[in-house]
């Protein structure tokens, strides 16, 4: 194995550069040393100028998240060992826009988020005194797997019509609407409907299923929006023909 | 203060492999149509009696229109076997309380394919 | 609660019947009259395709095969126009041609069948 590695990091400056610009770093190419790391030595002994993201460096937080030779990955969880003899590539999160080097402005997710009302929402909330909302092992596995999401963004970056259209609600908010949707506690799916079933909500989706390839914790937001298009579509037709029903 | 935003190409799906079978995928939606096109003129020249299906017959046997309908044909093959792919991930079927496995809903959607080629090819060629 | 009523959720149900309908049907039909016939594998009389041609239940289920895969190919290529080549900005043009001609297509498919 090789002493070290290089790095080509994107630098971008506001004000002074128009738009990134890459610059090479050597850093040693240790075996148990991810992208994160690298980038860390960077700051701490060839470039304390770089700027980035990061916390937990365990892959649970959702900070670190940047484009790594084109594709989406958390910093945290990829390893220079992957890509050696390198170079490596390290690009901020794309689709996002860039505020310096490879922090990107994440206010599009922030906003959006909470207008899929992700918490459990009752008619009724049952009195304390009455204990706890009892769930089976079964009712917890259908929604378990979206709530994993870790709100790295990663799906984001990776979906073909967010880039083309930041409007679109995106893979993450569908699939954490799913994950209440689909909680047996909770009673709030109506009150999500109206966000998810505007034409910048789940219609806008091609499902080109790259946001459920780029996400590292297997959420699947992919799987998730297309059954919420057939639960939704079923609604439809069912209130076309049956209106007097009451859902 | 300028934050900086990273253009979109006009012909995004190119950089990424993944990208291009998504796109193959997609037009093979136009093959579709025109199958329905080739079906309704099909339809067309049978009803109008022996002479003119042969001569329908004949003209699709000409090499150009046989490569049309080659070509047409690899498309909606990718068009089902990615179908058949991405259905267990847009339905989730339960049988007894557990989940379905998605080999088994796949296996279903051949299944259902084959025999129901099986009955249209029996149809029409006995 | 009202809900604007969007013709997203049916545009797409047909999308997502016609996809299916496609994948098990236009495959063998394909296979049969657009390479095997013409290659001349098979030869089929012409009075036994007009006599399947004619039963009821052929034209049902190829009016609705010819409709769905029509609805199938115009929601599809709507948003590949969209989405591959940018044209989002021209959406009025491109619903019109999509889905009117997929209304066209169904209209002839229509008079063809009840009539053959």
């Amino acid at each position: 194995m090789a002493d070290e590695i290089t790095l080509e990091v994107a630098r971008y400056r506001p004000g002074v550069d128009a738009e990134p610009v890459m610059q090479q770093y050597q850093v040693p190419l240790r075996e148990h040393w991810a992208i994160l790391d690298g980038l860390t030595y960077i700051k701490d002994q060839l470039d304390g100028t770089l700027s980035f993201r990061w916390s937990c460096r365990m892959g649970i937080c959702g900070s670190c998240g940047m484009t790594v030779n084109g594709e989406p990955q958390l910093s945290c969880a990829t390893f220079l060992t992957d890509y050696a003899p390198g170079p490596i590539r390290v690009e901020p999160l794309r689709n996002f826009p860039v505020i310096r080097d490879l922090v990107v402005d994440i206010d599009d997710f922030m906003t959006k988020l909470p207008t899929v009302k992700p918490w459990v929402i009752r008619d009724v909330d049952e009195p304390v005194e009455a204990g706890e909302y009892l769930q089976t092992p079964e009712e917890l596995d259908d929604y378990k797997q979206f709530s994993m999401c870790l709100n790295c963004m990663l799906c984001y970056s990776a979906c073909p019509v967010y880039s083309l259209d930041q409007d679109f609600i995106g893979p993450a908010a569908i699939a954490l609407a799913q994950r209440y949707n689909l909680d047996s506690r909770d009673e709030g799916a109506e009150e999500r409907r109206a966000v998810l079933t505007s034409p910048e909500g789940i219609w806008a989706c091609t499902f080109v299923g790259e946001c459920s390839a780029a996400c590292p914790k297997g959420v699947d937001p992919a799987g998730a929006i297309q059954r919420y298009k057939l639960t939704a579509a079923t609604q439809s037709i069912k209130e076309l023909l049956m209106p007097r029903i009451k859902r | 203060m300028s934050v900086y935003q990273r253009p979109v190409k006009l012909f995004w799906w190119l950089e990424k492999r993944s990208y291009v079978i998504f796109v193959l995928r997609e037009l093979s939606s136009v093959f579709i149509a025109w199958f329905v096109v080739f079906l309704l003129l099909l339809v067309n020249a049978i009803g109008d009696g022996a002479a003119s299906y042969q001569t329908f017959v004949d003209w699709s046997g000409q090499w150009w229109v046989v490569a049309i309908n080659v070509i047409a044909f690899l498309f909606v093959l990718l068009h089902t076997v990615t179908w058949f792919a991405l259905a267990p991930r847009a339905m989730v079927i339960k049988m007894r309380g557990t989940r379905v496995p998605a080999q088994g809903v796949v296996a279903a959607h051949y299944l259902a394919w084959f025999v129901l080629s099986a009955v249209v090819a029996w149809v029409v060629l006995r | 609660m009202n809900h604007r009523r969007s013709p997203e959720p049916f545009l797409w149900m047909l999308f997502s019947s016609g996809g299916m309908v496609a994948a098990l049907m236009v495959p063998i039909l394909l296979f049969l009259f657009g390479i095997a016939i013409p290659l001349d594998l098979w030869s089929p009389a012409p009075a036994h395709l007009l006599a399947v041609l004619r039963n009821p239940i052929t034209r049902l289920v190829l009016f609705g095969l010819c409709v769905l895969a029509l609805f199938h190919w115009a929601h599809r290529f709507r948003y590949t126009l969209y989405d591959g080549l940018q044209l989002k900005r021209y959406a009025g043009p491109i619903v019109v041609l999509c889905y009117g001609g997929a209304v066209a297509g169904s209209v002839i498919a229509a008079a063809l069948l009840a009539t053959v």
